[in-house]
């Protein structure tokens, strides 16, 4: 595992290896990320998509250490250029959040602290890890704003958070994550609560930003058109486990798993005009009494007896992965 | 976006709005509640300026005549031709003068121990709820404990092992009302926790002290707040409860509640106005906390919020 696997994962920003975590609840253990591999290169963005309770959030509060209990990292290991997140304590890791790590959070209104002022969580958030006066903090955290697109930072700064627009509280907390030009941000469906041309904008800004600082992406979303327009890689979740990984033209294009396939061909597009879309039949399953082997297997078309057991991922072509024991393009049912 | 903000000129601009200013605003919008605050802002200015304003100061026994004693309200002092507005008690005193320093024992009793035990109650919550586990049990079935039996109960228990005095009576107050603040902030502290802004706080690197006290107690505060409102007012007639039943203040710093128990016995014998005046004066400060109080429940209650 010490030798990297070809010359461009020499040096990932971030290298996650078979993590593992599960909710201790009591009604049991619920494995709501199993054995997640997944890298990020410097300057890459790795759309992360699923639906809800894929584990796709859990995956990412899992990075930044965010898990609280009854959840646990059960296993894996997480590197950020090449230290394992999950070894260290709680103040080594308080130094990596929101300095060399930041996340941003699905719902813009809840994120910023309603009671103080957008300048009181930025100074703060800027003095949690830089040595500077309160009027340099500041000054900061009105460029970053500037850098976030927004027009009159110093007005800002003096609001409310219930004085801005979602999207423009959005950009505040987008604006907050770029403080410190981290090395790796972690968004967790950050415009899902916006409106479409607000998204727009805000999907333009955030991948101008990643790729003048270099600073690699995991964007977590459930919306496939989301991840073909920004990412560069793609991993797709489905109850816990990551079924399809590559490059957004690969997977997006050729998916070779059929819940990847079944997404995409969810999704409603020109040439499907006046079609009847179809769907994925039945349910995701429920996490606490999974089936074994494939967890996709009740709901797939090209499930056979071999499925009754676990699949392991399989390289089919040059950076594609895919974990299924009948992988192939739908065509070839 | 940024065309479009250039267009729209300053002032139509959101000034800044703090939340407090709005619950200031909104408070003044009950003419009631002004009134109460009015009243009370005097009641304490009063209090404060006692002895540079009052005419004898009642605990000189230099100024005091046993001859005026128990003299009818509006009696002329024949020395000094001054009027005795509300009368005099037993020893001679003026009872205007006398409700007015009652009034600063009263009123530093009632909100100094009800501040120190908000301070406590609030910390020892949030404390609470931040640990969780057997710390959290442990404090709050003692907040249990001391919430199920009768206030004046324990407030005899106590001062009967502590002895009388000031201080005492304070420290009997704080170990009583501290339970209510801790059980509110405690509650308020475990929903905010849960919020997604101390997760992003925290995924900020923002330790958790600073995330504490700085992110979720000022949204714990404006429960605590009313609480705290309605615990002076609280405080103020217990005190006055334990002076009356004489295990409160020591006679030679008398509160409204020992002037109205010195008064008591002469009520048969139709001198009133000794116990009656302390009375009223303890009644306004209570109706003017309390309806203080109840706008700030009104304001600051997200329930009740249009």
């Amino acid at each position: 595992m010490s030798l990297p696997e070809s010359p461009m994962a020499a040096n990932p920003t971030l290298d996650v290896r078979n993590l593992c975590t599960s909710f201790y609840t009591r009604a049991g253990v619920l494995p709501a990320v199993r054995d997640v591999s997944l890298q990020v290169q410097p300057g890459r963005i790795l759309g992360l998509v699923g639906e809800s309770g894929s584990g796709k959030s859990v995956t990412g509060f899992s990075i930044l250490g965010l898990v609280d209990a009854p959840g646990r990292i059960s296993g894996g290991q997480i590197l950020f250029k090449g230290q394992d997140l999950t070894r260290l304590s709680a103040s080594q890791l308080r130094h990596l959040q929101g300095n060399r790590i930041a996340m941003i959070f699905q719902d813009p209104m809840m994120t910023l602290n309603p009671v103080l002022r957008v300048d009181t969580q930025m100074i703060e958030a800027v003095r949690a890890h830089r040595p500077l006066s309160k009027r340099d903090a500041r000054e900061h955290a009105s460029r970053t704003l500037a850098l976030m697109g927004i027009a009159s930072p110093e007005e800002r700064l003096r609001a409310y958070p219930h004085q801005l627009s979602g999207g423009m509280r959005q950009r505040v907390a987008i604006a907050i994550a770029l403080l410190h030009s981290p090395d790796l941000i972690i968004a967790d469906e950050p415009t899902t609560a916006l409106d479409v041309t607000i998204q727009a904008q805000i999907l333009s800004e955030v991948q101008k930003l990643v790729r003048e600082q270099g600073t690699s992406l995991i964007w977590i979303t459930h919306d496939l058109s989301v991840v073909a327009g920004l990412a560069d890689d793609v991993a797709v979740m489905y109850a816990g486990r990551i079924v399809e990984q590559g490059s957004v033209a690969d997977v997006l294009d050729r998916p070779q798993h059929p819940y990847t396939q079944g997404l995409i061909d969810s999704l409603p597009s020109r040439n499907k005009r006046g079609q009847r879309l179809r769907q994925i039949p039945g349910m995701a399953p429920d996490l606490l009494s999974m089936p074994s082997g494939c967890a996709f297997a009740e709901r797939c078309s090209r499930a056979s007896a071999l499925c009754g057991q676990e699949p392991e991922p399989r390289e089919i072509a040059p950076g594609q992965t895919v974990r299924c024991f009948h992988p192939g393009a739908a065509d070839a049912q | 976006m940024n065309t479009l903000a250039k267009k729209i000129p300053d002032s139509v601009r959101l000034q800044t709005q703090s939340p407090w200013r709005r619950v200031a605003v909104e408070f003044m919008s009950s003419p009631t509640a002004v009134v109460g605050l009015l009243v009370l802002l005097v009641i304490v200015l009063v209090a404060v300026l006692a002895p540079w304003i009052v005419v004898q100061n009642p605990y000189d026994l230099m100024q005091l005549n046993v001859l005026d004693a128990r003299l009818a309200p509006g009696s002329v002092n024949m020395d000094s031709g001054y009027t005795y507005w509300l009368g005099t008690d037993g020893q001679g005193r003026d009872l205007v003068s006398a409700i007015m320093y009652g009034l600063r024992i009263s009123l530093w009793v009632g909100i100094g121990s009800a501040l120190i035990a908000a301070v406590i109650g609030t910390l020892l919550g949030l404390v609470s709820a931040y640990i969780g586990g057997w710390v959290d049990a442990l404090l709050m079935r003692l907040v249990d404990l001391l919430l199920s039996f009768p206030a004046i109960l324990m407030a005899l228990m106590i001062l009967a092992w502590l002895g009388k005095g000031v201080g005492n009576v304070m420290l009997t107050l704080i170990l009583l009302e501290w339970a209510y603040y801790a059980r509110t902030a405690r509650g308020q502290a475990l929903t905010e926790s849960r919020r997604e802004y101390v997760d992003a706080a925290r995924g900020q690197g923002i330790g958790p002290w600073r995330i504490v006290v700085g992110h979720i107690l000022p949204n714990c505060l404006p429960p605590l707040l009313v609480i705290g409102a309605l615990q002076i007012a609280r405080a103020i007639t217990l005190e006055a409860t334990l002076s009356f039943l004489g295990l409160g203040v020591p006679v030679t710093e008398p509160s409204l509640g020992l002037l109205i128990a010195n008064g008591f016995q002469y009520m048969l014998s139709n001198e009133y106005w000794i116990s009656l005046f302390p009375g009223l004066a303890l009644l306004i400060t209570i109706v003017a906390i309390n309806l203080v109080g109840d706008r700030l429940r009104d304001v600051l209650n997200p329930r009740l919020q249009r």
